[in-house]
């Protein structure tokens, strides 16, 4: 195996920890004469997007920023729970960049680039730095100083957390860093854009064509280079944890340009999300994974119990996931968690109405808490009920907001009742195909945060994806854009007269014109919840090849379907939500297809990929590294046609194994 | 323009404004209800008549009382100024509005409840205050308050008025006046519960008293 | 397509674009699930409009799982409707009953002009922030994040005051239409925080300006804004701008 000659990641020479100190100092640069003169344009506004065009622009380049939302402020960074991982050590428990390096490339399944996970590691503590400067209310300790608590597949505490709103928190610190920047002119901001196309030149980025969702003008913007911060593609599932605009259209356009797209089946399934209560249901909700923390999962041991949770006792309960992994018992990673509640409900096990469900369990932790709380004040005669309550008052204060979400929700009360999750598409660690620089496969077309591949192989770790979004933006691009944009100092301003600008805005045009016309029967949501239930039967968390293949025939019927019956209401020439929504679901059923197509083609299981034909006996992941130990890229050709080419992976660093948990 | 103009003319410099005049007006408050509860002595306006003597000739008390127009002119002028900027500021209306939910009836009906307020002072200046003064100015003489008091308040509809005109009093101080400390910025959690006592405690004492003056007189309680 | 049985009537504000002059407009609704998000029953009210050929109806909505601050409905006269600390996405139609009919209208201020139907402009929040709401510090410049201990009480106070999502209940509830609550709660933030003192003065004259010149109404102390709040920041921080603004005009250099 050889890796594909289309494919050069540009890793630097060096020992892995010198290669990115050893960058830094060779990378050329461009002085801040010239940055001025050099305009980038940054497409999306989530932790990736909005930490790139606040730095880029602090550093002197011309930036323009897009995101469809209403407001930077909105993209859906904002929506993660949990926490951002730094390799800080100020628990003082063991860990080190090395560490974390390693449970990232173990968590990812031996299936991420060693160079650039290690260089993640490496920036991490920057990023707590960074973002304690800009103002972010990180938890504390009484002392004053940072706190953190654990995440799965990890066994040190290196998780930084602002409640239950860490994203949130984290992207107003990136938001208010890139407003700054607005108000002082080196930004330019359209919100309410959306990007449609990117325009090549002699082979070059040069710019994107954008959409006004407002007025549903098309717009022609250029640049030397064009960072995409779109996120991840979750939406192709329809329900899943992402926010109901999240799309993949940005990144999709550029695939469509050159633009290879890496390892596309590899979606993160999370293992605790409020399960699906009816037909009605848009999106899914989290429950973060912090709450494994303390609750303990279990099904009944007796098969189609529909005892209420609290009626079964204690010794009828299965605590499968302490059965099966007692290292790390309820912490185990999210594909690991996942795959086990599917694998106890598919056998009969789960409870609630739709049988597709597990409980996760708090009182322990109320009793654990509670009892604390009496030896902390020395209260040794309490009863039952007065622990229980001073137990649910730690809780309360550790993840009220979550349990509120709870109830909010599904209308019970988890204080009182056991929680019911299930599983749930949540990350795509596929995306784009990037290099060390985080350039794409098309010269000035870079990729940032959950829109490329790069980091977290074929399973994420929790509290991994800020860190990698922030990672980009805030230290990884501003360095790298440079190795190319030095190169782009003599090139000048570029027209948006250009040919390529006209011919692909008439193409944009051509396609949306295309699309308001077929005035068919059935509207756009329609189309994605029929792609949604294709995808998650088969290429969700099992997959096997009769499936896959079945899938790939339905979806091209479902596209050709989509191009004769869609029916979008509304103008061209307005504000238009449908037809948003029909341009992005045309991308999705486009890359259900490639998905699955992926998904085939990797004939083992790892991660999140998960093959009912390759397992152990155990019912875990059978890796093939010798024929699988590589990043699949896939070039697009023609309709329904790709070529797949491959990055070898290689460890020098890392000893290979079997993934475990036990 | 100024630090000083556009502090005052910023949102929370107009605010400012509300909220000191409102202060003082409250301390004139203070001093005319204490002065005129001295007709409860019932000494048959003796004891009043002594310090409404004293505050209608005292040339500080004459200097001060520009102020206190200057006050009210000043209270009266920014809450104009503030309603009509508040209105512009949602041109279009709620067809539907359910603000009890949120907050008071009268904390939203400050404008309002300050223009019965303002329409009762004309007719209380015009009862006593006015013709006081425009005596004075013209004859050096003060009229014989006590007794145009117990003549006026014979009249049940003035009675009415001036009760009416308490109780917009009493609305408007019960959210004035921790309004106008919340508008300073006093607002911490171990004081609130005391401005809000004496919030309360002022707004209900305040207007009872001026209400009883009327009423006792008209009942003859007071003579 | 649901299991629900609850039918509604909806009286819905429709106006298609800034220029126009808008309406209300009656949909009748059968099949209402109570275990339906509020967004989830606006869902099935468009595909029942599709299907009938008409328009749907535009509204904000991202994230629907109320964090994201982009819906923003003004239901039965309240913002984000009757439930306490919820946004629109995360209110469920068991908050209603059967046979109710639901007036839906757009946030309504002149700082926040209608774009279509439901849908406001609220770029007026981004310009506030960019008037001041930020520490300036360059990427890279940051100390060791430990150099800088913080009393808990004051990063949780700090925390409290970050956690407005920038909807715009408090503007959209406030009788006179006023950003105060939004804008305090960013200005106390960092007020609060040792990293805000350096730009403090000019960071609450520069912010207030700023909502000012946007047309934002003044504040009358009525607290209808935290008790609609999503996120229930406390009317506490308008106490606190008041303070940080005064304070900052009397003793700061600027003339």
């Amino acid at each position: 195996m050889a890796t594909s000659s289309r494919l050069d990641a540009k890793i630097p020479q060096g020992s892995l920890e010198d290669k990115w100190e050893k960058y830094k100092s060779s990378v050329p640069l461009v002085n801040p004469a010239n940055k001025r003169n050099i305009e980038v344009i940054v497409v999306g506004t989530g932790l990736a997007g909005a930490s790139a065009a606040a730095t880029l622009a602090e550093m002197g380049y011309k930036v323009k920023a897009f995101c469809f939302q209403d407001s930077p402020r909105r993209a859906h960074s904002i929506a993660a729970q949990g926490g951002i991982n730094a390799a800080k050590n100020y628990q003082n428990d063991g860990d080190s960049v090395h560490r974390l390096f390693y449970d990232t490339i173990k968590g990812g399944d031996y299936r991420s680039r060693e160079a650039n996970v290690h260089r993640l590691a490496e920036v991490s503590g920057n990023i707590i730095d960074q973002c304690v400067a800009q103002g972010v209310p990180f938890a504390r300790e009484y002392g004053g100083l940072l706190s953190n608590r654990s995440f799965g597949g990890v066994q040190v505490q290196r998780t930084f957390y602002a409640a239950g709103q860490t994203g949130q928190q984290l992207l107003l610190g990136a938001y208010s860093g890139l407003q700054r920047q607005v108000g002082m002119g080196t930004i330019t901001m359209y919100n309410r854009h959306e990007m449609l196309d990117v325009v090549k030149i002699d082979g070059k980025c040069r710019g994107i064509i954008a959409r006004n969702l407002i007025t549903g003008e098309l717009e022609r913007h250029s640049a030397h280079a064009v960072l995409l911060c779109t996120g991840g593609y979750g939406n192709v599932f329809y329900l899943s944890t992402n926010a109901m605009g999240s799309n993949v259209t940005a990144a999709w356009k550029a695939h469509k340009r050159g633009a290879f797209f890496a390892n596309p089946c590899f979606t993160q399934i999370h293992p605790t999300c409020i399960p699906v209560s009816g037909e009605h249901q848009s999106k899914l909700t989290l429950m973060s994974e912090s709450l494994r923390n303390d609750g303990r999962i279990w099904v009944p041991k007796k098969q189609n119990d529909t005892r209420a949770g609290n009626a079964i006792p204690e010794d009828e309960r299965d605590y499968y996931l302490e059965r099966r992994y007692p290292a790390f018992g309820n912490l185990v990673p999210r594909d690991i968690a996942s795959r086990a509640a599917k694998e106890r409900c598919d056998a009969g096990y789960g409870v609630g109405t739709s049988k597709l469900a597990v409980f996760l369990d708090f009182s322990a932790a109320f009793h654990r808490y509670g009892q604390g709380e009496a030896n902390k004040n020395n209260i040794t005669n309490a009863s039952e009920s007065q622990i229980l309550e001073w137990g649910k008052a730690v809780v309360k204060e550790k993840y009220g907001n979550l349990f509120d979400m709870y109830k909010q929700i599904t209308g019970e009360d988890p204080y009182e009742v056991p929680m019911r999750i299930y599983p749930a598409v949540h990350y795509t660690m596929g995306g784009l195909w990037v290099d060390y620089n985080l350039m794409t496969t098309v010269p000035g077309l870079y990729s940032l945060g959950e829109a490329n591949f790069s980091d977290h192989g074929a399973n994420r770790l929790g509290a991994s994806a800020l860190m990698q979004g922030l990672a980009d933006g805030y230290f990884v691009i501003p360095i790298t854009v440079g190795a190319y944009l030095a190169g782009e100092i003599r090139t000048g301003h570029i027209s948006t007269d250009h040919e390529a600008f006209v011919k692909t805005e008439k193409e944009v045009k051509d396609r949306i014109e295309k699309l308001i016309s077929i005035q068919g029967n059935t509207s756009p949501e329609l189309f994605h919840r029929r792609l949604g239930k294709i995808m998650w039967d088969k290429c969700g968390m099992g997959r096997n090849e009769k499936g896959l293949k079945e899938a790939i025939v339905e979806i091209r019927a479902l596209r050709e379907e989509f191009w004769k019956d869609v029916k979008v209401m509304g103008k061209i020439g307005d504000f238009n939500p449908e037809l948003d929504k029909a341009n992005r679901v045309a991308d999705f059923i486009e890359l259900g297809e490639l998905m699955c197509i992926d998904a085939l083609t990797r004939n083992e299981s790892c991660g999140g990929h998960f093959r009912e034909e390759y397992q152990t006996e155990e019912g875990e992941a059978l890796r093939d590294d010798e024929n699988f130990m590589f990043v699949s890229a896939w070039e697009h050709i023609d309709s329904e046609k790709w070529e797949l080419h491959k990055e070898d992976l290689v460890y020098d660093n890392i000893k290979i194994a079997q993934r475990s948990y036990k | 323009m100024s630090w000083f103009t556009q502090a005052l003319t910023s949102s929370i410099g107009k605010k400012l404004i509300m909220s000191l005049t409102g202060l003082f007006l409250i301390s004139f408050l203070v001093i005319h209800a204490t002065i005129n509860a001295m007709i409860f002595y019932n000494d048959g306006g003796e004891t009043f008549s002594h310090w409404g003597h004293f505050m209608g000739t005292n040339p500080i008390i004459r200097t001060l009382e520009i102020g206190l127009v200057l006050g009210f002119l000043l209270h009266i002028a920014d809450g104009l100024w503030l309603t009509k900027a508040n209105n512009d500021a949602r041109p279009v209306k709620y067809a539907v509005s359910n603000a009890s939910a949120n907050s008071k009836w009268y904390s939203r009906s400050m404008g309002l409840l300050g223009t019965l307020i303002l329409i009762f002072l004309v007719i209380h200046t015009s009862h006593f205050w006015i013709p006081n003064r425009t005596n004075q100015f013209a004859t050096g003489e003060e009229l014989n308050l006590y007794q145009m008091m117990l003549d006026i308040f014979q009249n049940v509809w003035v009675v009415l008025i001036y009760v009416a005109g308490c109780f917009s009093l009493f609305w408007h101080l019960l959210h004035g006046f921790e309004s106008a400390f919340k508008s300073l910025g006093l607002y911490h959690v171990k004081y609130n519960g005391a401005i809000h006592f004496v919030g309360v405690a002022f707004s209900i004492v305040i207007p009872v008293l001026f209400a009883l003056m009327p009423i006792s007189i008209f009942f003859g309680w007071v003579y | 397509m649901s299991a629900g049985n609850m039918r509604l009537t909806l009286k819905v504000w429709r106006q298609s674009n800034t220029n126009t002059q808008g309406g209300f407009e009656n949909y009748n609704l059968d099949g209402v699930s109570p275990d339906m998000s509020f967004l989830e029953m606006f869902d099935i009210l468009n595909e029942q409009l599709i299907e009938e050929n008409k328009e749907p109806v535009a509204f904000d909505h991202d994230c629907r799982e109320g964090i994201c601050g982009m819906c923003s409905m003004f239901i039965n006269g309240q913002p984000h409707g009757p439930l306490k600390g919820v946004t629109t996405c995360q209110l469920h139609m068991r908050s209603f009953q059967d046979g109710d009919t639901i007036t839906v209208e757009p946030w309504r201020a002149g700082a926040f002009p209608v774009i279509k139907d439901l849908v406001v402009d609220r770029d007026g929040f981004d310009r506030i922030i960019s008037a001041g709401g930020f520490v300036s510090v360059n990427t890279g410049n940051a100390q060791d994040a430990n150099n800088l201990p913080i009393a808990k009480e004051d990063a949780d106070d700090a925390f409290s005051a970050a956690a407005c999502i920038g909807c715009g209940a408090c503007v959209a509830a406030c009788k006179n239409a006023s950003a105060m609550l939004f804008v305090s709660a960013k200005i106390s933030q960092l007020a609060l925080l040792p990293q805000g003192q350096a730009e403090r003065s000019i960071r609450a004259e520069k912010m207030v300006a700023q909502m000012d010149a946007e047309g934002f109404g003044n504040c009358t102390n009525t607290h209808a804004c935290s008790a609609e709040c999503p996120k229930e920041i406390s009317f506490e921080n308008i106490a606190r701008m008041n303070r940080e603004y005064l304070g900052a005009k009397v003793s700061s250099k600027a003339v």
